[in-house]
């Protein structure tokens, strides 16, 4: 119905994905825009394809997928899991043993992507089907405690399984991103090498980014189809009222188990692709911090929803980068006398004797770019929860009710 | 079944002597787990706050001792003449103080107005928390190991066979004198107070007790106890000082407060015993089990936790959630 979007004659309609005709557009516009951004064609947003920039967004791809998996744990089942770290190290773990070289020092049985990739993602979910039995049984903040346990047993395992995951300090080689047949045969396509594709030159972070970019939007299209089908419906009944949903005949430790499997699936997918894109990993990197950086980005871009974990997912991912820049274009401003520097002898220190809240040195008094990150993931998370539970999602709502009532404001 | 004649050849490979002084490291270190896990359930009880920044806070209390008694000597430095002893232990009090202090401060700005919020929702503020006082203390740490400057170092009492060290001593005392300062807490008038809000806000908010004022309260005792928690842990049998890592060490007192039970005192004290006596035990006597790899003894809480979890999903003495439609 032309002008009238919340009107719907048919259940069907309402069901499908994209029931108006201005979200068909922005969705399309937005999957073009990704498509030529590498190639440097988005007015004023040419720098993304940068190669420095796309390293950062095939980061965030890869996190997409990752906290895609969270969203439907956390987010959609209501399952509060602080081992989402732990399921993606499983994921990488079993993609190197399965796909990487074997050494003097560790394993690696050299199969193509097309086995490690999905054995990744197996791997991950049957170790989340182990530990949903205990979701079942154990409720609420004391499954928050279990799932943090996992953390502190894998880096365990990590650190002392030297044949798996290499050198505590060094780690292992990933294997690289190319579709071969068997191993040894030459690939017959590589997504981590410069090249031609269809008459286009493209760099190596370009060709990963399409890959990436590939399963990010495969996976938004599963959950979001898993979230309205018999299974998603199971979990959010799960979520809102466990008792009345089994009454209802949702069989709970069933769905759980679903849940667990499903999310454990992503991140052991998302965790093999962290793995291989970075190239090589150390097993200190499978830490508290990165578990807590998912349940970040659903947080803050909004429990439940896809559109929210991806809006998420790339304002966590690129903040750092964006707070780095800021930080040393004001460094810059003090030293040259620019029209800033007031704010940045205040803010930066920029040698060892210097007052600021962020150091640019080494060794400065104030704290390093990394921890200020570190700091503001902190303080974003208490911030969204406090001023805006929904998130990023419940940004937009409110700003479209908004514009929906105008000029009333009910 | 493999485990158990390697643990029963082990245990017999030590000798009396090494089990006497194994069990008294255990109960020092439980003293510190139960300490630490005394405050967060004190937190917990009172406000129903999951405190997921309790380590970091014990850290910054330890890091605090090691401002006040080896950087700025305060308040020794106004009473030069007297005892080390006496001016360690008052820098180690102001630096208890101030962490009850930080306690309040954020109870006041990052708990308060989650008041009536879903549990998991403020326990991820917490765990927000955790991030910003554990950078902002590594940062002041300088990433590296610095030293309590504590009068006690590395002596040992001997008693006949028995040898420990003095502060492992002072560990036990202090954790003895905090549950004995607690236990009368709880008779004064703000202790019934604070039992009757954990029992109900509303009712107790309807007798005329001021709940924010508990809260308050409830949060810098919990810090404070942290703190205490955080000074023992980088001490001499434990560590050399205070590192960044000092939070994770404090970490494996959440798997004590969830096998005591989250709202259980009693079980905050049995479960940090337990914790203790477990790490110290599989660390002295399967320390040559090679397959169990390095620093096995520092995961032991985490699994003991997942086997308690398993049989009593509410931790040993925790209230079950009575489930209602």
């Amino acid at each position: 119905m032309r002008g009238r979007p919340g009107l719907f004659t048919r259940y069907q309609t309402e069901m499908s994905l994209l029931p108006t005709t201005t979200q068909r557009v922005a969705l399309i516009s937005l999957l073009v825009a990704a498509l030529v951004m590498p190639l440097g064609g988005i007015p004023l947003l040419g720098f993304l394809g940068d190669g420095d920039w796309l390293v950062i967004l095939n980061r965030a791809l890869v996190f997409a997928v990752a906290a895609l998996g969270l969203n439907l744990l956390t987010g959609v089942a209501g399952q509060v899991s602080l081992g989402h770290a732990f399921f993606m190290a499983v994921g990488a773990y079993t993609a190197v043993v399965l796909g990487g070289e074997a050494g003097t020092t560790v394993w690696g049985l050299g199969l193509p992507i097309w086995i490690w990739l999905p054995a990744a993602g197996i791997a991950a979910a049957l170790v989340g089907m182990l530990v949903s039995p205990t979701a079942v049984r154990v409720r609420g903040l004391y499954l928050a405690f279990v799932t943090l346990g996992l953390v502190f047993i894998g880096l365990h395992l990590w650190r002392n399984l030297g044949k798996i995951a290499g050198g505590p300090t060094t780690g292992r080689e990933w294997p690289p991103l190319e579709l071969a047949l068997w191993r040894g045969q030459d690939p017959l396509v590589s997504f981590d090498s410069a090249g031609p594709w269809f008459g286009v030159e493209l760099g190596a972070e370009a060709k990963t980014y399409f890959f990436v970019l590939g399963f990010a939007a495969l996976f938004a299209l599963i959950s979001k189809n898993l979230m309205r089908t018999r299974i998603g419906r199971s979990w959010t009944s799960i979520r809102d009222r466990d008792i009345a949903a089994e009454v209802m005949g949702v069989n709970e430790s069933h769905s759980k188990l679903q849940a667990f499997a499903i999310s454990s699936f992503y991140a052991g997918v998302a965790g093999a692709l962290y793995a291989v894109v970075l190239g090589r990993v150390i097993p200190e990197s499978w830490d508290l911090l990165l578990s807590v950086e998912f349940i970040a980005i659903v947080l803050i871009g909004g429990a439940g929803t896809v559109a929210g974990t991806l809006l998420g997912t790339f304002f966590v991912v690129l903040i750092p980068r964006v707070v780095e820049d800021f930080t040393f274009w004001l460094a810059g401003q003090a030293e040259t006398g620019g029209a800033f520097s007031w704010l940045a002898n205040l803010v930066v220190a920029t040698t060892s004797d210097d007052f600021g809240l962020v150091s640019t040195g080494a060794a400065g008094p104030g704290l390093s770019v990394f921890q200020l990150n570190i700091v503001l993931f902190g303080v974003l998370i208490i911030v969204f929860l406090i001023a805006e539970p929904l998130g990023l999602f419940g940004m937009w709502i409110r700003i479209k009710h908004y514009w929906k009532g105008w000029p009333f404001t009910y | 079944m493999t485990v158990l004649p390697v643990v029963a050849q082990a245990v017999a490979g030590g000798g009396v002597e090494k089990l006497i002084n194994t069990v008294a490291s255990g109960i020092a270190l439980g003293a510190i787990y139960a300490i630490l896990a005394l405050g967060f359930v004190i937190i917990f009880k009172a406000t129903q706050v999951v405190n997921f920044a309790h380590g970091a806070i014990a850290a910054l209390g330890a890091y605090f001792v090691v401002y006040f008694a080896t950087v700025l000597n305060v308040p020794g430095r106004l009473i030069g003449s007297a005892p080390k002893l006496l001016q360690w232990s008052l820098s180690a009090l102001v630096a208890v103080l101030v962490a009850a202090v930080i306690g309040m401060v954020v109870e006041r700005t990052a708990i308060r107005p989650m008041i009536g919020e879903p549990l998991f929702a403020v326990a991820m503020i917490t765990l927000g928390l955790d991030l910003v006082v554990r950078t902002i203390t590594a940062d002041y740490l300088g990433n590296q190991l610095r030293a309590l400057g504590d009068p006690w170092g590395a002596g040992v009492v001997d008693i006949g066979v028995l040898r420990v060290s003095q502060t492992q001593v002072v560990m036990i005392v202090v954790t003895g004198v905090a549950m004995a300062g607690l236990a009368w807490f709880f008779r004064t008038r703000v202790g019934v107070a604070m039992r009757a809000t954990a029992f109900d806000q509303e009712a107790a908010m309807a007798q005329g007790i001021n709940v924010g004022k508990v809260f308050a309260t409830a949060w810098a005792i919990g810090a404070a106890l942290a703190a205490i928690g955080g000074i023992f842990a980088s001490m001499s049998p434990r560590a050399a000082g205070v590192t960044p890592l000092t939070a994770f060490v404090a970490f494996r007192a959440f798997p004590a407060v969830v096998i005591g039970g989250l709202d259980s005192i009693p079980g905050a004290i049995v479960g940090g015993m337990l914790v203790g006596s477990t790490e110290v035990f599989v660390g002295s006597y399967l320390s040559g089990v090679s397959w169990l790899g390095v620093g096995f003894s520092g995961i032991v809480p985490w699994l003991l936790m997942m086997l308690v979890l398993l049989v009593r999903p509410y931790g040993i003495f925790g209230t079950e959630e009575v489930r209602r439609v």
